[in-house]
C-alpha cells in the first residue's frame, strides 16, 4: 500500500508563540519548531499499516526551508522517503490554498491512503483533511481513534463528543487521526542514522503546475488584518463563605452556564 | 570579521545533536519518571531499560556488523549523558554494556564477538565487567581470582566485588590470573555466562547512590569454561582491562556531565520560582554567581569530555591522558555542581521531595569507580612525566 503522511512543522506549543507584527502570519522564525503533535500519531499509524500490510510511507510537507528539520525527524521514525513543497510564494497561504498545493502533490504521488493529523496546533482549523479529500475526489474519514485496514476497505472509529461512529470506505481515502489512536514511537538511534540517507524530493509550485498568484497572500480567500495578544488572566471571582457560600457558588456556576 | 557559517571546529555534527534530542525526548517521557522510585526502592528500573532498548540506546556502541547501532564514542557519550540527566542509575545500562563488551571489541577473536555481541545489541543480554576484588581495588593487578587450564577448558575460582549489573547481566568479562609468577602479565580475560555452573551472586550492596543499579559480588566456584572463551592471548588480560578503561572513563565523564546538567537545570528553574525578601532568589547576585560557576564548570567538563571522546573514537595516542583527565575533572565538577544545587534549594534541596539530593548522592560514585580520582591523577601524572 502506498501511504502518504501529511506532516506540518509548527511552533512548539509548549513555548511562547506569537504572530509576526509585519504580516500577521505565524512566527516560524523563532527557535523551537516541532512536528505538529497530531502528525506524529499520523506517522505512527502509517508505519503500523506498512508493518501489517507492506508498502511504502512517504512524508509530505509544505513549509519553509527549516521545515526540513521536521522532515528529518519524521524520517527518523521510519518512513521511507519525503516530499517537501518549498516555494517562497507560499508564505501567507490560507487553508484553501494549502489544500490545493497538498492535493496537487498528492496527485503526483498517487497515494492509496493519506493519513494526517486531525488538527494542527498553530492553525487549528481542522479543515485540511476534508478539503484535500474533496479536491482528490476521495472519501474523508476524519477524527479517527482507530483504523483497520482489510484489503482495500478502511474502517475507522470516528471519535465524537459522545462516543464514536464506525465509518467505512474503500481506498483511496484520507484519514485524519486524534492522539487517542496510538502511541507514537520515538526515533531510534538506527532510525536517525538511516534518515540521513533517505531521499527527500523538493517540489516547487511550478513543478505542481500552480501559479504563485493562486497561493500566498495574493491567493488568500481571507486575510488577517490585525491581531492582539490575549489579555492576561484576571484575578477571578472570590467567594468568601459567610453562610451563603453554597448559594453564591451555584449562582456563579449558573451565570457561567456550567449548571 | 564576518561570520563564517562553514567554520565547524568545536561544533557538534548535526546527527549528534539529533541523537541528543532523541535521547532527551525518550528519557524525559520514559526514564525520568522512574528515577525517584528506582532510588527509593533500589530496584533495577526495568521500564527504563525497555524504553532505552526500544530506541537502541541500551548499548549504542555495538558496531553495525554485530547488529548494533554503531554509535561512535562521542554519540555514545551523548547517549549516556542524556540518560544520566534523567536517571544516573539507568545510565549504567549503556555505560556498563560498553564497559563489559569493550574487552571483546579491543581484543577478542571475531568468533567470540559474533557469539556475544549480537544478543547485547538486540537487548537480550547485558554485559558486566569483573575486575575489582575485595582485596584488589586501586591495585587491580593484585587480584587473586585464578584460572587454571584443564584440557581444552579453564577452571575459574575467586571472588569479584562491586560488579555493576551482576545478576542482571547475562555475560561477564572476568579477569583472572593464569600465571601468578608473571604478575600483571599473567592475567587473562574470559567471557563467563550467568548460566555457567558454579557462578553465583552476593546480596545487593546498600549504597549511597545509583541505587537502581545493582552492585553485587560475583562468586566463581570451579566455573569450568571452554578455552576459546579467553579474550585475546593468555597474559594480555590486564592490558586489555586498562585499555578498556581508557575508553570507558570517557563514558563515566559523560555520566557525570548528565547528572550535573540535571541538577543545574533543576536549580535554575527553582531559583526563579522561589521568592524571599520580596523577590525571586535568582535575583540575588550571590545566587547568580553560584549558577555562573556551576554552568562554567559544567561546560569546561563537557568540552574536555567530548575532546576525549573524539580521541577514543580515533584511538589517539594520548587517550590514556585525556580519558583520565575527563573522568576526573567531570566527576569533580559534578560533585561540586550537585552539592551547590542542593544549596540553592535550601532546606527543600535536602529532602527527597526534590531530585537534587539524589543527584548529589549519585554524583559521588563518578569520583570513585573506574579508578578513583586519586588513581586518575596518578595516571595523568605518569603520562606527563614519561618523557
Ligand atoms: C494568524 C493566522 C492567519 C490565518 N489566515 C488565514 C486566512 O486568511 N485564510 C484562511 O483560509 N486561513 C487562514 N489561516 C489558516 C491557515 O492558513 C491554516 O492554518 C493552514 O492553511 C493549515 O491549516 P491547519 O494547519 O490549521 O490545518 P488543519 O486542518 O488543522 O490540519 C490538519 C492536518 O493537515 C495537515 N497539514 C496542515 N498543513 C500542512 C502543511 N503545510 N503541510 C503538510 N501537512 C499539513 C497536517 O497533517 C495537520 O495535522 C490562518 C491561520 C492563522 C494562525
Ligand atoms: C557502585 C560501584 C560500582 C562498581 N562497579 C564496578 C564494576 O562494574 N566492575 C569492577 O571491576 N569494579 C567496580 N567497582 C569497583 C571500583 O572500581 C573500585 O571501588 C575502585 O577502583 C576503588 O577501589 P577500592 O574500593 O578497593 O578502593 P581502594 O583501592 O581501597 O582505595 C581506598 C582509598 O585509597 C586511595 N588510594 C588507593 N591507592 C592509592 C594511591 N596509590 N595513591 C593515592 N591514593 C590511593 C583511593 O583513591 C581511595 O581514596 C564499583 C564500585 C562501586 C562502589
Amino acid at each position: 500500500m502506498n501511504i502518504v503522511v501529511l506532516v506540518k512543522q509548527v511552533p512548539d506549543s509548549g513555548a511562547d508563540r506569537s504572530l509576526r507584527p509585519d504580516d500577521n502570519t505565524v512566527d516560524r522564525g523563532s527557535a523551537g519548531n516541532v512536528i505538529n503533535e497530531m502528525d506524529e500519531y499520523a506517522i505512527e499509524e502509517a508505519l503500523k499499516v506498512r508493518e501489517a500490510h507492506g508498502g511504502e510511507v512517504t512524508v509530505l510537507t509544505m513549509g519553509p526551508d527549516r521545515a526540513s528539520e521536521s522532515i528529518r525527524k519524521a524520517l527518523s521514525m521510519g518512513p521511507d522517503r519525503a516530499v517537501h513543497v518549498l516555494d517562497d510564494a507560499l508564505h501567507g497561504s490560507c487553508a484553501v490554498a494549502t489544500s490545493k498545493v497538498l492535493a496537487a502533490a498528492l496527485g503526483r504521488l498517487g497515494a492509496d491512503l493519506v493519513i494526517c493529523g486531525a488538527e494542527s496546533t498553530d492553525g487549528r482549523v481542522q479543515v485540511l483533511p476534508h478539503m484535500i479529500a474533496e479536491r482528490l475526489g476521495v472519501a474523508a474519514l476524519t477524527g479517527a481513534r482507530r483504523l483497520a485496514v482489510d484489503g482495500a476497505t478502511l474502517t475507522v472509529e470516528r471519535q465524537t463528543e459522545e462516543g464514536y461512529e464506525v465509518v467505512t470506505a474503500s481506498t483511496p481515502a484520507v484519514v485524519s487521526v486524534w492522539d487517542t489512536i496510538n502511541e507514537p514511537r520515538y526515533p531510534s538511534f538506527k532510525g536517525i542514522m538511516a534518515a540521513k540517507k533517505k531521499p527527500v524530493q523538493t517540489l516547487s509550485l511550478a513543478d505542481l503546475g500552480i501559479a504563485g498568484s493562486e497561493v500566498g497572500f495574493d491567493g488568500a480567500t481571507s486575510t488577517v488584518l490585525e491581531h492582539t495578544r490575549r489579555p492576561p488572566r484576571s484575578g477571578g471571582t472570590k467567594v468568601t463563605d459567610e453562610g451563603s457560600g453554597g448559594v453564591r457558588l451555584v449562582e456563579f456556576l449558573a451565570t457561567e452556564k456550567f449548571v | 570579521m564576518t561570520s563564517e557559517p562553514s567554520f565547524d571546529a568545536y561544533l557538534l555534527p548535526e546527527e549528534h545533536e539529533a541523537v541528543r534530542e532523541a535521547v532527551r525526548e525518550v528519557c524525559d517521557a520514559k526514564v525520568a519518571p522512574n528515577a525517584a522510585e528506582a532510588d527509593e526502592t533500589g530496584e533495577f528500573p526495568k521500564a527504563s531499560y525497555e524504553a532505552l532498548k526500544a530506541a537502541d540506546f541500551h548499548a549504542p556502541h555495538i558496531p553495525e556488523e554485530y547488529g548494533g547501532a554503531g554509535a561512535d564514542a562521542l554519540a555514545t557519550a551523548i547517549v549516556i549523558e542524556e540518560v544520566a540527566r534523567a536517571c544516573a542509575a539507568s545510565s549504567l545500562i549503556p555505560a556498563v554494556n560498553k564497559l563489559g563488551t569493550m574487552p571483546l571489541l579491543l581484543a577478542a577473536s571475531d568468533e567470540l564477538k559474533r557469539r556475544y555481541l549480537p544478543p547485547v545489541a538486540r537487548g537480550e543480554a547485558m554485559f558486566s565487567y569483573c575486575l575489582s576484588e575485595p582485596e584488589a581495588g586501586s591495585d587491580a593487578a593484585s587480584m587473586l581470582t585464578r584460572a587454571v587450564p584443564d584440557g581444552d577448558h579453564y577452571v575459574l575460582n575467586g571472588v569479584k566485588r562491586w560488579i555493576t549489573n551482576a545478576g542482571v547481566s547475562e555475560y561477564y568479562t572476568v579477569f583472572a590470573v593464569t600465571d601468578p609468577a608473571a604478575r600483571s602479565r599473567g592475567i587473562s580475560a574470559f567471557v563467563v555466562e550467568k548460566s555457567d555452573p558454579g557462578i553465583s551472586f552476593g546480596a545487593p550492596e546498600k549504597k549511597l547512590g545509583i541505587k537502581g543499579s545493582p552492585t553485587r559480588e560475583v562468586y566463581l566456584d570451579n566455573v569450568r569454561i571452554p578455552a576459546d572463551r579467553m579474550i585475546g592471548d593468555p597474559g594480555t588480560g590486564f592490558g586489555t582491562a586498562m585499555k578498556t578503561l581508557d575508553h570507558t572513563r570517557v563514558t563515566i565523564a559523560a555520566q557525570a556531565l548528565g547528572i550535573a546538567q540535571g541538577a543545574l537545570d533543576y536549580a535554575r528553574g527553582y531559583v526563579r520560582q522561589r521568592r524571599q525578601f520580596g523577590k525571586a532568589v535568582a535575583e540575588f547576585q550571590g545566587v547568580q554567581f553560584m549558577l555562573a560557576d556551576m554552568g562554567m564548570k559544567l561546560e569546561a567538563a563537557r568540552q574536555l569530555t567530548y575532546a576525549a571522546a573524539g580521541k577514543s573514537e580515533r584511538g589517539d595516542a594520548d587517550l590514556t591522558y585525556f580519558g583520565a583527565a575527563a573522568k576526573c575533572f567531570a566527576s569533580d565538577a559534578a560533585m561540586e555542581i550537585t552539592t551547590d544545587a542542593v544549596q540553592l534549594l535550601g532546606g527543600y534541596g535536602y529532602t527527597r521531595d526534590y531530585p537534587v539530593e539524589r543527584m548529589m548522592r549519585d554524583a559521588k560514585i563518578t569520583q570513585i569507580y573506574e579508578g578513583t580520582n586519586q588513581v586518575q591523577r596518578i595516571v595523568m601524572a605518569r603520562q606527563l612525566l614519561k618523557d
